[in-house]
């Protein structure tokens, strides 16, 4: 899956081995929480980074003690539609203080490109044609005016004095 | 409404135009056109499924949106729907529409 | 009114341009219908049985005289010279097409006016009471709070794809006007026992298949918190409202399955949270956004006018007229109006482009300007001079549009129904036609003095059938149209929801029936004074029950 990250597409330099598989014996590695938690120790004595892929419908309480030992979490859109990873991805930027690579996967369509990125996701895996190729052209007409100030880490301006004005400093 | 009842009548299909959103039936020719008189009509199932798919089609191609079957009265040549939620969309609201009198009486 | 900045106009601009990009890409085929039906619907266009609809946001109900002179400029330009104000103080055009909305939303954009959020599962449109700024009973305007909320939830990041719509209403009087118990949030502006201001604050309430009334969640809400507290809301919400059942994923049903108080203990836990995340409303930013709802320079006036006593005297139309369609304002000599978008055999809350104008004009010259959009599908002209009454009654009438029927029979809420609707299940319009011209007799509604009915076409129940006093709810059976009775139902601070009577009437039988209903309370009313819902929460519903159905059994 092409992966976008800091303004361009790069080589994903992650491994999601599926749950029944072994772990690779060398790479960055990122499992779903499930196998986080049960080869937890296995897992944090690798020599190399770490990540976890989260479902939608997945809470941050039991690993929120093991989020600074993290390089990556995914958060998979089921359909673009479920705004649920908006709302982990805030709690990871805002609360936790995650300061890691946050990634959007599934069903990753241009139109949500912009809340995404303000939600505090910093790399995308978009599966959809048009998506990619719009990024690769450089072709998403987006608003850039924000009424909210976005997730902590989020670059933007704020234009004027009014407390919740923003304004993006780069579209895709 | 696409689901095809227990006692087959016959059926056109209707959508609505993908630009304009006007209701539209496709027509023997295989265009969409608002009128009823000249839609095709599907008197077996057989014939209903190939109608189904021809409109899905046009909406794949970006022609129609929305396409489905409706069942039809027909008197000799004339065409109508059977519910009066399909009269409704092919005969317009059935109350008088706001209206400002003509320029010349204001 | 609230004025847009160059920041504003921009946000605007841009969400035209990402719109019109997204209108191209379907129409040339890029997007399927799949894909572009939510974005379409982000942007309030809906495919309705005849065409796309397009709903326009009217903020908390608000209207300028330049706003519906391009709202009436529309009617005619893009669609068949009329409009429909809707339940939620929006306008709906029915016959537009894809092609020219951006066209559109370039014309409303010149207006300060836009789509946005009129439909989705996003925190929609808000709204307000529709006499908020004029209203004698006030304690304080809710539209500043309700235009930093209009703000805040624009394009929000986090809450744009929720399980499903959300409504937020706001009202700054005691006597409930917005309807704010059947809102997802309802804020109500109170004063603690230092006078210092903020909201109670009620969550959960709503219409549709499931109605429920709101559980109030907090007593006081500080001013300076409003938004952090919505956020609390909104993300527990977002987070746990259910999304496996389209018929369950409103916020009701979130808050009536965890229980009012876990649900409330959930809210707060996640609001001490953000509240070391987020700053509070800084006290000179809700100056300034309130600064642009400062009252107009109202004349000083006596309280009494001798021209409107004149006139209350000579003609007994224009009396009539003062009876229900003036209301009490808050600075002396003034008054606020209702123009009765109800007149006998038409539909409810449609207006054409010419009453469209009739009205801005009128309010330039008498309102200073300023319009508002009531849920109950009326205009109002918030800022009369009473010595002016006489005058804005009879320029009203000129435009159809002095029906002296506010609150009465004949002012009838109702939904578009079958005649427009992809939803519906019957018509509902015609039915409030039909009673309107039924109780058309002037002398009559008056005798039988307040009365809401109110007329829904499927479940959904925009036309807010469970809080009419007599509410109706068409439905299908075998292909033929009937109409279920609901009694006892209240909007207001007093809110209910309506008990289903019995059997439905079909659509011959559906004016009789309420006639019956009419009569009967005519018949047990201990005096004039008491209205039908009073009358009806002291009796019940057993002599209605009886003389619907008596004769059948
Ligand atoms: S209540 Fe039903 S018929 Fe009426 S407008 Fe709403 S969805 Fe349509």
């Amino acid at each position: 899956m092409p992966l976008y990250r800091d303004g361009g597409f790069v080589e994903d330099d992650w491994l999601f081995p599926p749950d029944d598989a072994p772990l690779p014996a060398s790479g960055k590695v990122a499992v779903s929480k499930a196998r986080f938690s049960a080869e937890r120790d296995t897992l944090l004595a690798r020599s190399e980074a770490i990540g976890v892929v989260l479902e939608a419908g997945d809470r941050l309480d039991d690993i929120a003690a093991d989020l600074s030992r993290l390089a990556l979490i995914a958060i998979r859109f089921p359909k673009f539609g479920d705004g649920r990873p908006y709302s982990l991805a805030r709690l990871l930027r805002d609360r936790h203080g995650f300061r890691s690579e946050l990634r959007a996967t599934g069903d990753v369509l241009r139109d949500q490109i912009v809340p995404m990125l303000r939600a505090g996701f910093d790399a995308l895996e978009p599966s959809h044609p048009g998506t990619i190729a719009a990024l690769h052209e450089k072709r998403i007409v987006a608003v850039s005016h924000h009424y909210q100030p976005a997730a902590a880490g989020v670059s933007e301006k704020a234009p004027d004095r009014h407390p919740w004005r923003r304004i993006s400093v780069a579209l895709p | 409404m696409a689901k095809r009842p227990k006692i087959f009548r016959p059926v056109a299909a209707t959508a609505n135009d993908l630009s304009t959103g006007a209701v539209v039936f496709r027509g023997r020719d295989g265009t969409w056109s608002p009128d009823i008189a000249a839609a095709e009509i599907a008197a077996t199932p057989e014939a209903a499924d190939t109608l189904l798919a021809a409109a899905q089609a046009d909406q794949d191609a970006d022609r129609v949106i929305e396409p489905a079957l409706i069942e039809i009265v027909q008197a000799g040549a004339f065409v109508r729907p059977a519910a009066l939620r399909e009269m409704i969309r092919t005969t317009g609201p059935t109350i008088a529409l706001p209206a400002d009198p003509p320029p010349a009486r204001r | 009114m609230y004025r847009y900045d160059e920041f504003d106009r921009t946000f605007v601009l841009e969400r035209i341009a990402e719109f019109r990009d997204q209108v191209q890409r379907r129409l040339s085929g890029e997007l399927t219908e799949d894909q572009f039906k939510p974005l379409r619907l982000m942007n309030g266009v809906y495919l309705q049985l005849h065409a796309y609809m397009l709903r326009i946001a009217i903020p908390y109900g608000t209207l300028s005289s330049a706003q519906l002179r391009v709202l009436a400029q529309i009617a005619r330009d893009h669609d068949r010279g009329y409009g429909h104000f809707t339940t939620r103080q929006n306008l709906q055009f029915n016959w537009i097409a894809l092609k020219d909305v951006p066209e559109i939303l370039e014309k409303l954009a010149s207006v300060e006016m836009h789509a946005i959020q009129t439909s989705g599962n996003c925190i929609r449109n808000v709204t307000a009471d529709h006499f908020a700024g004029a209203a004698a009973d006030e304690i304080a305007d809710p539209r500043p709070y309700a235009e930093m909320l209009r703000q805040w939830s624009s394009l929000h990041p986090e809450f744009t794809f929720l399980p499903r719509k959300f409504k937020v209403a706001v009202t700054g009087a005691p006597h409930d006007r917005a309807a704010i118990k059947v809102h997802d949030i309802g804020l109500q502006l109170t004063r603690d026992d230092e006078g210092r201001l903020g909201f109670v604050v009620h969550v959960g309430g709503g219409q549709g298949r499931t109605p429920m009334i709101a559980e109030t969640i907090r007593d006081f809400l500080p001013e300076e918190d409003l938004l952090a507290y919505c956020e609390a809301i909104l993300r527990v919400y977002n987070l746990d409202g259910r999304r496996d059942n389209k018929y369950k994923a409103r916020i009701k049903i979130l808050v009536h399955e965890t229980g009012a108080a876990e649900f409330a203990a959930a809210v707060e836990a996640e609001f001490a949270a953000l509240k070391g995340e987020t700053a509070p409303l800084p006290p000179d930013e809700v100056a300034r956004i309130a600064a642009y709802f400062a009252p107009p320079a109202f004349a000083a006036m006596p309280a009494r006018s001798e021209a409107f006593d004149r006139a209350l005297h000579d003609d007994p139309a224009f009396a009539r007229f003062a009876a229900r369609n003036v209301h009490p304002h808050k600075v002396p000599g003034h008054a606020i109006v209702t123009v009765s978008l109800k007149p006998v055999g038409t539909p409810p809350g449609d207006a054409t482009a010419a009453q469209m104008e009739a009205v801005a004009d009128i309010a330039e010259r008498y309102s200073f300007g300023e319009i508002r959009v009531s849920h109950e599908q009326n205009l109002v002209l918030p800022h009369v001079r009473r010595d002016d009454l006489p005058a804005v009654f009879a320029a009203l009438s000129q435009a159809e549009l002095a029906t002296p029927n506010a609150g009465l029979v004949t002012d009838i809420i109702s939904c578009p129904g079958l005649d427009y609707c992809a939803l519906a299940t019957a018509r509902s319009i015609p039915v409030a036609e039909r009673l309107t011209e039924r109780f058309a007799d002037l002398d009559r509604q008056h005798a039988i003095g307040d009365l809401k009915i109110k007329i829904s076409g499927c479940i959904n129940a925009c036309g807010h059938h469970h809080v009419g006093h007599i509410g109706i709810l068409g439905l299908e059976r075998n292909g033929e149209e009937f109409y279920q009775i609901t009694l006892g139902g209240s909007g207001d601070e007093s809110c209910a929801i309506g008990e289903i009577v019995g059997k439905g009437f079909s659509s011959a039988e559906i004016v009789d029936a309420v006639e019956t209903v009419i009569d009967t309370y005519l018949g047990l009313r201990n005096a004039p004074q008491e209205t039908f819902l009073t009358a009806y929460r002291r009796v019940g519903e057993a002599p209605f029950r009886e003389a619907l159905y008596a004769a059948a059994q």
